[in-house]
């Protein structure tokens, strides 16, 4: 493999893949913030 | 006989001078100015103050501190070579993040992957400029402006560039108050820059602060399972805060184990600093690359940020954006200083502080998912 396809792999695939998993992270938190909402209680 | 015997002993006390190497002198002024840096002008010390002195050290000739038998050879191979202190240090650090605010404003994650593309456009330069694979690897990741991952790395992949990047990466760290503003406002006109951004009611439960970690860390490691090491640790330590339950857990990892580790972390890689090896113009090259990979995260962070005001209406100050990196929280309170001073009633703070730590894990996910890349890809 020359280093220019490893490079632009790394920048798609990398930066991409960073990329979608924090997409996924965001999801996944605002789906967390709906089922378990916060509660004023919570703070006694 | 006599002369015979003070001469050979005589020799022995000047065996060190006659073995300097015009570069060990070069380097002990280096550790000097590392000094100087942490204990002058307050530049992470916890780190350049070991760091400096291990440097210093390392570069009396014949101690034989890095032989086989050397003491700082035992730590560097007891922590550095097995990855361990950087993870230790990241158990300390997930103890002390608060999330919060990146959970208050899931969107936030958005702009810490922002702040990671510097990591790659570098990545690309160095091998532009000639670095084997793995090192050009090693080099970007120095954008991750995140000390334990660069370590975490280098010490995998690249352990002859572990000085370099190391001191790269803390030093631009400590340097973000300097480098990011001058990028701030050229990036961004003043309506954007007075843009207040509205502060939130509370509205995270703990419960969703407790999974939180959970989550993150089965999800991520089974996107990136070789970064694993790097997301768990960081995210056990935020789950023993969050619980509550292990308050004696929790404040050992943000205490004594993080300053133990820190101690023998910074005088190892100080260690690494050999005059003869560091001393050459590829470590030059390194420190102009780790420099212009912080200036481009911040630059990709204020796009996105400017992305982000254009489509939710001017609603978000792209000020914010440059926070997407994971020096933390050092770089929040860039946006919250430069947004102050165009709008003395602009808290941006909260907000900063959402991208910030977005930019905390989203620079743990970059190195991890370049890690599982390399790995799919058979280089490691």
């Amino acid at each position: 493999m020359d280093k220019w396809t490893f490079g632009f792999t790394m920048v798609v695939v990398g930066m991409g893949g960073t990329i979608c998993t924090l997409i996924v992270f965001s999801l996944i938190m605002s789906a967390l913030k709906k089922v378990f909402p916060y509660r004023k209680e919570e703070d006694k | 006989m006599f002369a015979d015997s003070v001469m050979s002993g005589l020799n022995g006390l000047t065996a060190g001078f006659a073995n300097l190497h015009w570069s060990h002198p070069v380097m002990m002024i280096i550790g000097g100015l590392l000094l100087y840096l942490g204990i002058k002008k307050d530049c992470e010390p916890l780190l350049l103050v070991p760091i400096g002195f291990g440097c210093i050290l390392i570069n009396i000739p014949l101690a034989g501190l890095m032989d086989k038998e050397g003491f700082l050879r035992i730590i560097y191979d007891a922590g550095v070579i097995t990855e361990l202190f950087p993870l230790f240090i990241f158990i300390g650090i997930g103890a002390m993040t608060d999330f919060g605010p990146v959970l208050e404003n899931p969107y936030t994650f958005l702009l810490g992957a922002a702040g990671q593309f510097g990591i790659f456009i570098t990545l690309l330069l160095a091998l532009a400029l000639g670095f084997p694979y793995k090192d050009a690897v090693t080099i970007g990741i120095i954008g991750a402006c995140d000390g334990p991952t660069v370590i975490y790395v280098a010490s995998q992949y690249a352990q002859h560039l572990l000085g370099p990047v190391t001191v790269a990466a803390y030093s631009y760290m400590a340097l973000v108050p300097v480098l990011q503003p001058p990028i701030m406002r050229m990036l961004t006109t003043q309506k954007e820059r007075t843009t207040v951004m509205k502060s939130h009611a509370k509205s995270v439960s703990k419960t969703t602060k407790m999974l939180f970690p959970i989550v993150i860390t089965i999800v991520g490691g089974l996107i990136a399972p070789k970064g694993l090491p790097l997301l768990a640790t960081i995210m056990l330590g935020n789950l023993m805060k969050e619980s509550g339950v292990v308050s004696r857990l929790t404040s050992a990892a943000e205490n004594e184990i993080a300053n133990i580790v820190t101690l023998l972390l910074g005088i190892s890689i100080g260690a690494t600093m050999s005059g003869p090896v560091f001393v050459q113009p590829k470590t030059l090259i390194i420190l102009i690359l780790g420099l212009l990979a912080i200036c481009l995260d911040t630059v990709f962070g204020i796009l996105f940020g400017k992305i982000l005001y254009v489509v939710t209406g001017g609603k978000v100050n792209p000020l914010i954006g440059a926070s997407g990196i994971s020096a933390f929280p050092m770089a929040a309170r860039v946006a919250q200083k430069e947004g102050l001073k165009y709008n003395n009633r602009n808290y941006l703070l909260m907000h900063a502080m959402g991208a910030n730590a977005g930019g905390q894990v989203g620079s743990v996910m970059a190195a991890a998912v370049m890690l599982s890349v390399l790995n799919g890809m058979g280089l490691i």
